[in-house]
């Protein structure tokens, strides 16, 4: 059988894109975070939507699992093959399908870089932008939306999930499916309303309920400038209303919090970060008044203060994707960077914060809380990591468990999962409403009849 | 350090993120391809989660050393990549486990000093009629490199390039059939002690000849002569071909003619990104009236391999097809409408032709060395 799904696999994608070599069964099964490897059976790299629907075909026909990957860059463990199966590797579906530039959106293949993206557009349609990941660039935008995924524009309009203007799936039964106004007309400018929104039964599932092979996104003005402060409190408490009042001025374009042990400067430190952007110099300069304004009495208290950049710091804020990020990884000279990212109400940043400082000290990590403002002001995500070494077992195991307490305590706080790991769902189900839970089976059992899609994730007992 | 690879992706890109620029990610299409899967699975074979294998071979020795990913990568580390392949390799050497087209490659290396294992005495026969004396003490010494000596494109790019020089008043002369291999790809592949016998050899040899002065023919043999050499006691002034063009140039020796063409300039990696010489061969080219240079949308830092690199023109492992880095390349060239692909390596010029007529595309593009182009200027007077 396993020759015959071998010799299935080539006949649709190629021998030179289909393997089953050890080598690629030890690199797909594991992630660059900290969750345990599991190996495929197979791996494909796919070029085309109807090579897909061949590849689901034969797998629910012969009941192998499926586990859909973009740049695998999650450090949840999403693409990890729970249960073996076929990683469908999407990053060779890179194509622009469609520029509307009239109507402000993209249509692209699942497996677009995000960084290849950005490309695109600064050449083709510049003054517009899309809200890119802070992600290293190789993410994929089918592999962001299944995730629900994040970018530079998630304060001012959501998730990026939100700014999906259609999908094309390839169900788990070989269904080939448009949802939203491509469904029934030539333009992608909404991906539900005012039909029922299907969209809902594929973005932040995973890849539970099907393959994304091509994504509409929503393109935004980008102003020609844009600039930020940064403004620092030894107060947690003060946050959520320095954050408030920032959403306030709505002159914000991304809004984010940090409180980290090193460099010893800034241990013991909340730093807000905003950024604004303008198209002439009046304008940026009229918007850092009204948050300078928004915060004067904080700082006419001593409460906290905006601080100096000096010109090399600057570079690396405003450099988008930004790359000091994923160089973080490699803090601890390790190639480990992991974090649980749990979407909270604005309120909680202190109590969440504050312990996990206090667990991460407690097990001597090197630690880093980074908040971003979510759809100007309806919820954060406190994203709880540190860095680690990846040859010092004993650091990931310590890590693991903080990163586990830490996610428990938000849960307890009221907060919600974003892309958690299989550990961090089951904790997550274990508290959802129980009619919520039926209708996810539902939905999971009708879609998937033989639960072949990314099994293991978002399962429902 | 090995595990210090977060495997982000960085290392595929150009630096715009335009394009993925890893030849071999490109066309296997696997994360093992790039920087990043090489990273995990040789940290893999050092654990014994993996074995020797074919597979692993093809990952390993698909590698073109193009050095895209060393330009690109946003870690510290970044500047160790191609030494890490390099030393996996090396380990898989020490333990005679290599690939047999490196097998063979390494074999007639050690046994006729060329990769084609062809009699030395050929290596001279580009010298006949070309002018050019053999070495005796001049100024400079003219290093052509076992692509220039024994392939027909090298043996025309070579006197070409010697004529030049010689128009030029410099006082060159040339080993001829006493050359040897530089031993660059060699050791790209893994092959630490062939490289440091050969290194030697001719270290030994350009002492005892008096050669303080050398103008390379070939990046590869610039590169390892700048980078290797001297750490291997060989301290040499060493030039490219381009850079002395530029430099006769600019002091007027050679009157240079109008040439209606349009004509796009491929960064050789080793000249390029290993070496960070990226404008003479461009002066050279803006230099003569009436040529056009235009860029592909790849360039300088971001050009794209023509996959002939870490001993994959001999090796093949990286193999043919569409995405053949040489067609895709090709692809680059032909985008930007130009009638002349330049080139300033021989092993581009070998690649880049082959891809020319494999794609059946003489008649739009034709491959030609920079002396060659600067030839055509003089000779057209």
């Amino acid at each position: 059988m396993a020759t015959d799904i071998y010799t299935s696999l080539v006949e649709i994608v190629g021998e030179a894109h289909v393997s089953a070599k050890k080598e690629e069964l030890y690199f797909y099964g594991r992630d660059a975070g900290l969750m345990p490897a599991h190996e495929p059976d197979y791996v494909v790299v796919p070029k085309t939507t109807e090579e897909v629907q061949k590849i689901m075909l034969l797998a629910n026909r012969e009941k192998i699992p499926i586990v859909p990957m973009g740049g695998g860059m999650s450090l949840a463990g999403l693409t990890i093959p729970l249960k073996g199966g076929v990683v469908v590797d999407t990053k060779r579906m890179r194509n622009i399908v469609e520029l509307n530039k009239q109507g402000r959106y993209i249509v692209v293949e699942g497996g677009m870089p995000q960084g290849m993206l950005k490309a695109y557009l600064e050449k083709e349609f510049p003054g517009f932008m899309h809200s890119l990941p802070e992600s290293p660039v190789m993410t994929t935008v089918g592999g962001s939306v299944s995730l629900h995924g994040q970018g530079h524009l998630t304060h001012q309009i959501g998730y990026t999930s939100d700014m999906v203007s259609g999908l094309e799936v390839v169900l788990a039964t070989g269904d080939v499916c448009k949802i939203g106004s491509c469904s029934m007309s030539p333009y992608w400018f909404s991906k539900g309303p005012t039909l029922p929104d299907l969209s809902g039964l594929f973005l932040g599932w995973l890849g539970t309920t099907g393959i994304i092979t091509k994504v509409g996104l929503k393109l935004y003005k980008m102003k020609k400038i844009r600039d930020f402060e940064i403004f620092v409190t030894d107060r947690d408490d003060l946050v959520p209303e320095i954050l408030f009042r920032l959403v306030d001025t709505e002159v914000v374009e991304d809004l984010k919090a940090v409180n980290q042990a090193e460099p010893r400067m800034f241990e013991g430190l909340h730093l807000v970060l905003m950024y604004f952007t303008g198209d002439s110099d009046d304008e940026v300069e009229f918007k850092r008044r009204m948050i300078w304004e928004s915060l004067r009495d904080i700082r006419v208290s001593r409460d906290g203060g905006f601080m100096s950049v000096f010109p090399d710091m600057r570079a690396e804020f405003l450099d988008l994707p930004q790359k000091a990020m994923t160089r973080m990884a490699d803090e601890k000279k390790g190639g480990g960077f992991e974090y649980t990212g749990p979407i909270v109400p604005m309120e909680k940043y202190p109590v969440i914060s504050r312990k996990f400082s206090e667990l991460a000290l407690a097990n001597n990590l090197r630690y880093m809380t980074g908040v971003r403002v979510i759809g100007r002001g309806h919820g954060m995500m406190v994203g709880m990591g540190f860095f680690f070494n990846r040859v010092d077992e004993e650091m990931l195991e310590r890590g693991k468990m903080v990163l586990h307490e830490a996610y428990a305590f938000a849960l307890e706080h009221g907060g919600i999962p974003w892309k958690p790991t299989v550990i961090e769902q089951k904790m997550a189900m274990e508290r959802m409403d129980t009619g919520a839970l039926g209708l996810m089976k539902m939905i999971h059992r009708n879609l998937d009849p033989n639960h072949i899609m990314n099994p293991g994730n978002w399962e429902v007992e | 350090m090995i595990h210090r690879c977060f495997r982000c992706g960085f290392c595929k890109f150009t630096d715009d993120y335009h394009e993925v620029n890893c030849p071999s990610y490109l066309k296997f299409g696997f994360d093992t391809f790039a920087s990043g899967g090489r990273m995990w699975l040789i940290r893999a074979w050092l654990n014994e989660e993996v074995q020797n294998s074919r597979r692993y071979w093809d990952i390993l020795y698909s590698c073109v050393t193009c050095g895209n990913c060393e330009a690109h990568c946003i870690m510290p580390f970044k500047d160790d990549l191609l030494n890490v392949f390099e030393t996996a390799k090396a380990e898989q050497e020490s333990y005679g486990l290599v690939p047999p087209a490196v097998k063979n490659y390494f074999r007639a290396l050690s046994e006729s000093g060329n990769p084609y294992g062809e009699p030395q005495d050929k290596r001279g026969e580009w010298v006949d009629g070309s002018g050019i004396e053999i070495y005796s003490g001049q100024e400079y010494l003219f290093y052509v490199g076992d692509v220039g000596s024994y392939e027909e494109r090298g043996k025309a790019m070579a006197r070409s390039v010697a004529a030049l020089l010689l128009r030029g008043g410099l006082s060159v002369g040339t080993l001829g059939s006493e050359e040897q291999s530089d031993g660059n790809d060699v050791k790209a592949l893994g092959g630490r002690k062939l490289f440091k016998q050969l290194a030697e050899k001719n270290i030994r040899k350009f002492h005892e000849k008096g050669v303080r002065k050398i103008i390379t023919l070939d990046p590869h043999a610039f590169t390892t002569f700048t980078r290797d050499y001297p750490g291997l006691g060989g301290e040499f002034q060493v030039r490219h071909y381009t850079q002395i063009l530029d430099d006769l140039i600019k002091n007027e020796k050679f009157p240079l003619t109008t040439q209606k063409i349009k004509v796009t300039y491929h960064d050789p990696c080793y000249l390029g990104r290993h070496s960070g010489i990226y404008d003479p061969p461009r002066q050279v080219l803006r230099a003569i009236p009436g040529l056009e240079l235009t860029e592909m949308h790849r360039n300088k830092v971001n050009a794209f391999c023509c996959g002939g690199g870490g001993g994959n023109l001999f090796t093949d492992i990286i193999g043919i097809g569409e995405q053949s880095p040489a067609k895709v390349r090709l692809r680059d060239a032909l985008e930007t409408g130009a009638d002349v692909l330049a080139v300033g390596c021989p092993l581009c010029s070998k690649m880049l032709d082959d891809a020319v007529k494999a794609q059946g595309c003489d008649s739009r593009i034709k491959v030609q060395d920079v002396a060659e182009i600067v030839a055509n200027a003089i000779a057209t007077k």
